[in-house]
């Protein structure tokens, strides 16, 4: 990892995930109708963390689910390798819910295509609210997140790597070269 | 004209022959061997052959020429012409055309065909009508038309009673009676039965199936004292056999084919058609058991069972694919390759295997190498290494499944009715 | 994670990385059909051809539903009589449809071979839907899904395979990826229906039901085929069913737990009592919602491949 800054370290990012939090219990006014739901992997984590935040708040547990957006990718043609599917866990109906979708970087946009054509499948929300913790532009489709830990404007030969406990040993979001890609 | 071949090895163990010298040929008949003056080169072509063998004419004893009915697949010429190029002079050819060879028009056509060919063909009528195994077919009318031997090629003799009669009514000309021998009713199969068929998933024929009328031929056979010829012998039990009967003095006599010394059911692994005949590619140990009966006589004769099929044919679907594959043109090389290089077999046995024996058990004279004699020669030249390619092959059939491989030893050239093939070419001599 | 080959001719020598990672893809899928969307848009853009020459309803319309669950266009290409009669090649026909520029082609056959064939006259993805004697992999890797499914594991387990193993494709493919999934594997029929070499195979064979009953954990049961057996390999159906036909009455008697699974269609009284097809202990049923899973998982795991 060729390192060229670290935006955020440890306690940057427990009062970032702190402020989200605040933000969509805020604007949902309570958890009482809200679906967290964290795209596998990071943002399962960083779900799981905005869920604890919340139950400290607001002394609730909103409900929560898994979503694997694998089988809806639209780059199986272009990838050199074959991803991996998992499963996706949702067990409760999400027909007339508000769902926070959570993932940790939000980029070209074409990730949360997916999520939203799974979650279609799934039922039909009330509405679906996006969050990540880090915005580093480039899109490619008209998606804009409701919740944004971090803007962080990168050029297209940068990568932000979030790097959290659960997967990585450390709660940290650096700005990286990206590899070189021949 | 006159035709020399020079520092040839002359081998023929019928006369034991076995000198290094010239043989000058004119007009198609051994003129003189030996110390040859300068006048004899006058006008002569001479064929250098230092390091070759020049041996009586091969002869294959168990052709398919698929001429009458499948003039598509060879005819009477293109399957003497890759005999030619295979180095026989002399091909027995099965009657299973269409129709049967159990008319004397059709023994008479096929003589007719070849008779201006360098090879000779001699059919092999069938020993029933439309070989179905009910009613005999007329014999002796085929005989006196030009048939040597009598079979039901495709299948055994239906019934051990239909056999008997067969034997028993060709004594009247000292015929030999060629069997292929399969139980119909455990022949279902596509490959031989045993650990790979069950791995393939592919039905099974036992090689019990083959001992079976092996068995009841040789009994038949010694019962009425006819000669039985058992064709492309396969199985290690079926060897024994006739190992038996011949200790017993019987007039029981076998050819292998080879395939069924050089491959085993192994060679299956990928469904390649190719490999599909009948009797079926078998184990290790029946291919022990055929090279050591061909050392030690036990097998009389190699012969190719040369099956040309259409390419169309071939390329279908296993179980539906029909058996056999072409033999002529690879037949010679892998004798030399697999047998005489490796020491299973002198290069006395070939010739006995390939040349004498076979024309022995069909009543057709042995060409001598001696002066006086028809010229009817195979110039083998056993240490050349070449590629099988089935784009060259001169058989209108492409089904081998030896293409691209390696083998040590062909002919060079064949002589006979004062003509040569040689360079890919016929000539007068 | 990819599998090794770019396709599924057999399950004679798949690995066991490539045996478990379709296993594991099928968990997903199994997911999937529980959705009230049973659909994903993954092969969006894949045509897929059914290539039948053999009648198999069940088969063929469980992998045209995996298809379309994973959104593939479909083709389906039915025909009993072989291309012999029809005067034209099996290659011919094979050439025909690739034309039209299929990506897989999901084939069944009466004649063992026809797959590694297929590989050779075409660039499509081959799957091998049960050829002949031979193999029937996909019905091969259910059958384990729902042993692990129901039993959490299938290392260490005892399966025997009971019936007309000599006339089975499920068998073979049954006992190649069981046993590299660390299973042992045995048969149990009349001798008549044991093919030939088995044991090399390293397959224990049992000749009474009774004693496969009381050595084995589960029993995968084969279909007797009426047809196929009349009079020359077994006496009667009713004698079959005496002596090798699985009833609850020979499971109490012997006071075992023992999972059975049949592959279908099942003949009632023959292979199988009713009681014991409607009973506690099969999975006949999940193995069929199990199919469509695993065809799932094979078409997304080779459809997707580079």
């Amino acid at each position: 990892m060729d390192i060229k800054a670290k935006i955020i370290d440890q306690e940057g990012l427990n009062r970032t995930l702190t402020r989200l939090a605040h933000e969509i219990l805020e604007k949902n006014k309570g958890s009482n109708n809200l679906v967290l739901i964290g795209m596998r992997t990071r943002g399962e984590f960083i779900a799981e963390r905005i869920r604890e935040k919340i139950k400290e708040i607001d002394k609730s547990d909103p409900n929560f689910g898994v979503l694997d957006i694998t089988l809806y990718r639209d780059d199986f043609r272009t990838r050199l390798k074959q991803p991996e599917v998992s499963v996706t866990n949702i067990t409760i109906d999400l027909n007339d819910r508000d769902i926070i979708l959570i993932d940790d970087v939000l980029y070209t946009g074409r990730t949360v295509r997916a999520a939203l054509d799974a979650l279609m499948d799934l039922g039909r929300p009330n509405t679906i609210q996006l969050c990540v913790l880090v915005d580093r532009g480039h899109r490619e489709l008209p998606i804009r997140a409701d919740f944004i830990g971090k803007n962080i404007p990168t050029s297209i030969n940068e990568e932000v790597r979030v790097r959290i406990k659960e997967t990585d040993g450390e709660d940290a979001v650096y700005l990286v070269n990206a590899p070189n890609k021949n | 004209m006159r035709t020399i071949l020079k520092q040839a090895l002359l081998l023929n163990p019928e006369q034991k022959l076995n000198q290094k010298n010239d043989l000058m040929i004119e007009d198609g008949v051994i003129v003189k061997i030996g110390s040859l003056k300068e006048d004899d080169y006058k006008s002569a072509q001479v064929i250098e052959c230092e390091n070759k063998i020049c041996v009586p004419g091969l002869f294959d004893m168990h052709v398919h020429l698929r001429e009458p009915g499948r003039e598509d697949e060879e005819t009477v010429e293109t399957g003497s012409n890759a005999a030619a190029a295979g180095g026989f002079t002399g091909v027995a050819c099965m009657p299973n055309t269409t129709p049967d060879i159990d008319s004397a028009e059709i023994v008479r056509f096929i003589k007719e065909k070849s008779k201006e060919h360098l090879v000779d063909v001699y059919p092999v009528g069938a020993a029933t009508l439309s070989r179905k195994g009910e009613a005999l077919s007329p014999m002796y009318e085929l005989f006196e038309a030009g048939a040597v031997a009598f079979s039901d090629d495709g299948v055994a003799i239906k019934s051990a009673e239909i056999l008997r009669n067969v034997l028993e009514y060709s004594k009247n000309f000292g015929a030999p009676v060629i069997e292929h021998c399969e139980d119909e009713s455990m022949a279902e199969g596509a490959m031989n039965e045993g650990l790979v068929s069950t791995t393939l998933g592919l039905p099974g024929i036992p090689s019990v199936a083959e001992d079976l009328i092996v068995a009841r031929d040789i009994m038949v056979a010694e019962f009425t004292g006819g000669k039985v010829h058992i064709a492309h012998i396969s199985s290690k039990n079926s060897v024994e056999l006739v190992r038996q009967a011949k200790k017993r003095g019987l007039n029981v006599t076998a050819e292998a084919a080879p395939h069924h010394f050089s491959l085993t059911e192994e060679s299956l692994k990928t469904y390649d058609t190719n490999y599909k005949m009948n009797p079926p590619l078998r184990t290790r140990t029946d291919v022990e058991a055929i090279i050591e009966g061909l050392k030690d006589g036990t097998i009389d004769c190699i012969a190719s069972d040369h099956a040309p099929h259409a390419i169309e044919e071939k390329e279908m679907e296993f179980i539906y694919a029909p058996n056999g594959i072409l033999g002529l043109e690879t037949q010679l090389g892998l004798v030399l390759s697999e047998l005489v290089h490796k020491k299973k077999l002198t290069i006395s046995q070939l010739v006995e295997k390939m040349s004498i024996n076979p024309r022995k058990i069909l009543n057709i004279s042995v060409p001598l190498i001696k002066e006086g004699e028809k010229a009817n020669l195979t110039v083998i030249d056993p240490e050349i290494i070449w590629t099988v390619d089935i784009s060259k092959f001169k058989s209108k059939a492409k089904n081998s499944p030896f293409d691209k491989r390696l083998l040590t030893g062909k002919s060079f050239a064949v002589i006979n009715k004062g003509k040569i093939y040689m360079n890919e070419s016929f000539r007068q001599i | 994670m990819s599998l090794s080959n770019r396709h599924l001719l057999g399950l004679n020598g798949v690995s066991r990385e490539d045996l478990q990672l379709i296993l594991d893809t099928a968990t997903t899928f199994r997911e999937v059909l529980e959705r009230p969307i049973k659909k994903v848009p993954t092969l969006q853009g894949k045509t897929i051809v059914n290539l039948f020459f053999e009648d198999s309803t069940r088969t063929r319309i469980s992998f045209e539903l995996a298809q379309k669950r994973l959104s593939a266009d479909t083709i389906n290409f039915s025909t009993s009589t072989s291309s012999v009669k029809k005067g034209e090649t099996f290659k011919d026909t094979v050439r025909n449809i690739e034309a039209m520029k299929v990506d897989m082609i999901v084939v069944r056959h009466k004649s063992a071979g026809v797959p590694q064939y297929l590989t050779r006259i075409s660039k499509a993805n081959i799957i091998n839907a049960g050829d002949g004697l031979h193999e029937h992999p996909t019905q091969g890797l259910l059958d384990m899904y729902s042993i692990r499914e129901r039993l959490g594991k299938i290392e260490g387990l005892k399966v025997c395979i009971v019936g007309d193993v000599a006339h089975s494709r499920v068998a073979l493919s049954n006992i190649f990826g069981l046993k590299t999934m660390g299973a042992e594997v045995s048969v149990c029929g009349p001798m008549t229906m044991i093919p030939y070499g088995i044991e090399s195979l390293g397959v224990k064979v049992y000749t009474t039901i009774d004693e496969a009953i009381k050595k084995n954990d589960v029993l995968n049961v084969l279909r007797i085929q009426l047809e196929r057996n009349a009079g020359t390999r077994i006496p009667s159906l009713r004698e079959y069913h005496n002596y090798f036909g699985i009833t609850t009455e020979r499971i109490n008697r012997l006071n075992k737990e023992i999972l059975i699974l049949h592959p279908g269609p099942i003949n009632r009284g023959v292979e199988i009592s009713s009681e014991v097809a409607d009973g506690p202990y099969q999975v006949i049923l999940d193995q069929v919602t199990n199919g469509v899973a695993v065809r799932m998982a094979v078409l997304y795991l080779l459809g997707t491949m580079h």
